[in-house]
């Protein structure tokens, strides 16, 4: 096997992007990811997305992208695992370098939410949960996170207003990501007077549905560093992906993401490093709880303890862990099947120290996880910037 | 329309029929010929009683196609008495009085719509236990 290198990253704004279709935000963030490459073509697309057949009458999708981004005659295949097709792109990806089957690999995420209706939408996110068994007695994707939020809190004796830091730093982030799709700062009282949408779940607590793409370029990291542009190279030392029950009815233990302990614990093998190396997290806040259950599955809170993690300071910018530093899903925005190459990218950015007005102090070791479902798939990457 | 996929499953949807491991002994909802618990073969049919407690619960304000008309309605993971957890809506029952623990009985109600001309789709629900 062959160790990869992320050579070329690009990104869309995030959301609402009514004059933009799905062909152009893939196509856009794929220009963008293949000029910071330097490269004019690649040996395959992966594209990471979920909704496209659902909400746009569209499947076929790779193809598509790949002849309307000028790259037709290349490999290309949609890869789908709900909200976390982004990282399971990403995953194929990095096994079709690793593996020597392919040597320039682009991985996008894509994804096109807003032009249906909210009942619409809402029934096309239901799909990523038991559609006999779930979905058809009335679950919502937020329904079923809000029955995990609300046991949590029973167990823990936590309440609701101790979620609060996990959107606050999303917001807080977000002001220094011109891509994001909010730019407002978030205050406690605020929080607490967001309006329900599936109690204890308010609107503060959800990331918010929209438009956009991130794409990535892969090769051999002994090319790339042949081939090096002067900027800095991101080494994949981990790419892990591991499956839990769909249905969250089905887990002996609502409270505890399986499938993020095996994937972090492997990858943490792979990579030869702790939590404790890790410089920062790009965690899946979908809803605060799934940050929270992220955090103590991974290993860097005990079990009921991530909220003291959060309200200690430890996950803000210049925290000992920082999360989300670009705004993740809560701020930054959640077009589902982009989310997991948004969150590479913005790794990616901070490895480099391109990251701007949020650029991190210290950031070397950066990881990743992004989760399809209520924690049915997870992935987590492990990015190494190589001096 | 989802005519034959609505009939397959009915036995489970309108009477809780589920499966009863032999290797291990575990009760098995929905029925799957494999045991969760042990992995192996479980093909013997069992029927469930229908009552459990409420493990947790939400209410359903942005509902999804099919249920529009019934929102806002509570819903909830209901722990059985012989085991599986199953997820559920409740009913009969004032919203504000729902909590963790609570023990509730299985009935049948109608459950989703599918358009004006689809089918109507009936099955479990749960509502505050009756005393007995
Ligand atoms: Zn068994």
């Amino acid at each position: 096997m062959r160790d990869v290198a992320i050579v070329g990253i690009g990104q869309t704004p995030v959301g609402e992007l009514w004059n933009q279709s799905l062909r152009h935000l893939g196509h856009d963030a794929i220009h963008a990811a293949m000029a910071d490459a330097g490269i004019e073509t690649a040996d395959a697309l992966y594209v990471g997305n979920m909704l496209s057949g659902e909400l746009s009458g569209q499947e076929h999708l790779a193809t598509l992208i790949a002849d309307f981004t000028g790259l037709r005659g290349i490999e290309a295949a949609k890869i789908e695992a709900a909200c976390a097709s982004g990282a399971a792109a990403m995953r194929v990806g990095v096994l079709a370098v690793a593996s020597g089957m392919a040597d320039t690999v682009i991985v996008t995420g894509v994804e096109k939410m807003t032009d249906t209706l909210p009942a619409e939408t809402t029934a096309g996110l239901a799909m990523a949960a038991d559609q006999d068994y779930e979905a058809a007695e009335g679950a919502t994707f937020v329904a079923l996170n809000a029955m995990i939020m609300r046991r949590y809190m029973y167990e823990y004796g936590v309440t609701k207003v101790d979620f609060a830091p996990f959107p606050i730093i999303a917001h807080e982030n977000a002001l220094g990501n011109p891509n994001a799709m909010f730019h407002l700062k978030l205050t406690p009282e605020r929080y607490e007077k967001a309006p329900a949408v599936a109690p204890p779940i308010n609107i503060m607590d959800s990331s918010p549905i929209c438009d956009g793409a991130a794409a990535v370029v892969l090769m051999p990291y002994e090319q790339a560093r042949e081939f090096g542009r002067g900027k800095r190279l991101v080494r994949v030392a981990a790419s892990v992906s591991a499956t839990d029950t769909l249905a969250v009815h089905d887990r002996h233990d609502p409270l505890w993401l399986e499938a993020a302990y095996i994937s972090s614990h492997k990858a943490y093998t792979l990579a030869g490093v702790t939590p404790n190396d890790i410089d920062f997290f790009e965690l899946h806040d979908a809803f605060s709880i799934m940050a929270a259950l992220s955090l103590e599955a991974s290993g860097f809170a005990p079990r009921g303890k991530a909220l003291e993690l959060a309200a200690s300071g430890a996950l803000a910018r210049d925290g000992r862990l920082p999360i989300n530093t670009m705004g993740g899903l809560k701020a930054r925005g959640h077009p589902v099947g982009a989310t997991g190459v948004y969150q590479i990218v913005e790794a990616v950015m901070q490895l480099r120290g391109e990251a701007g007005a949020n650029q991190l102090d210290h950031a070397h070791i950066a990881m990743t996880q992004n989760i399809g479902g209520s924690g049915a798939t997870i992935l987590t990457h492990i990015l190494i910037g190589e001096s | 329309m989802h005519i034959a996929r609505n009939w397959r499953i009915k036995k489970q949807r309108y009477s809780l029929h589920g499966e009863i491991c032999h290797h291990c002994g575990a009760h098995v909802f929905p029925p799957r010929d494999v045991c969760p618990e042990c992995a192996k073969p479980a093909y013997d049919p069992a029927q469930l009683s229908g009552l459990g407690e409420v493990y947790s619960f939400t209410t359903v304000y942005n509902a999804p196609e099919g249920f529009q008309t019934q929102a806002p309605y509570p819903l909830a993971l209901i722990k059985l008495e012989e085991g599986p957890m199953l997820t559920a809506q409740l009913t009969d029952v004032d919203p504000d009085r729902v909590e963790i623990g609570m023990e509730v009985e299985m009935v049948t109600r109608k459950l989703s719509v599918e358009g004006d001309e689809g089918l109507i789709n009936y099955g479990y629900k749960f509502r505050p236990r009756m005393a007995a």
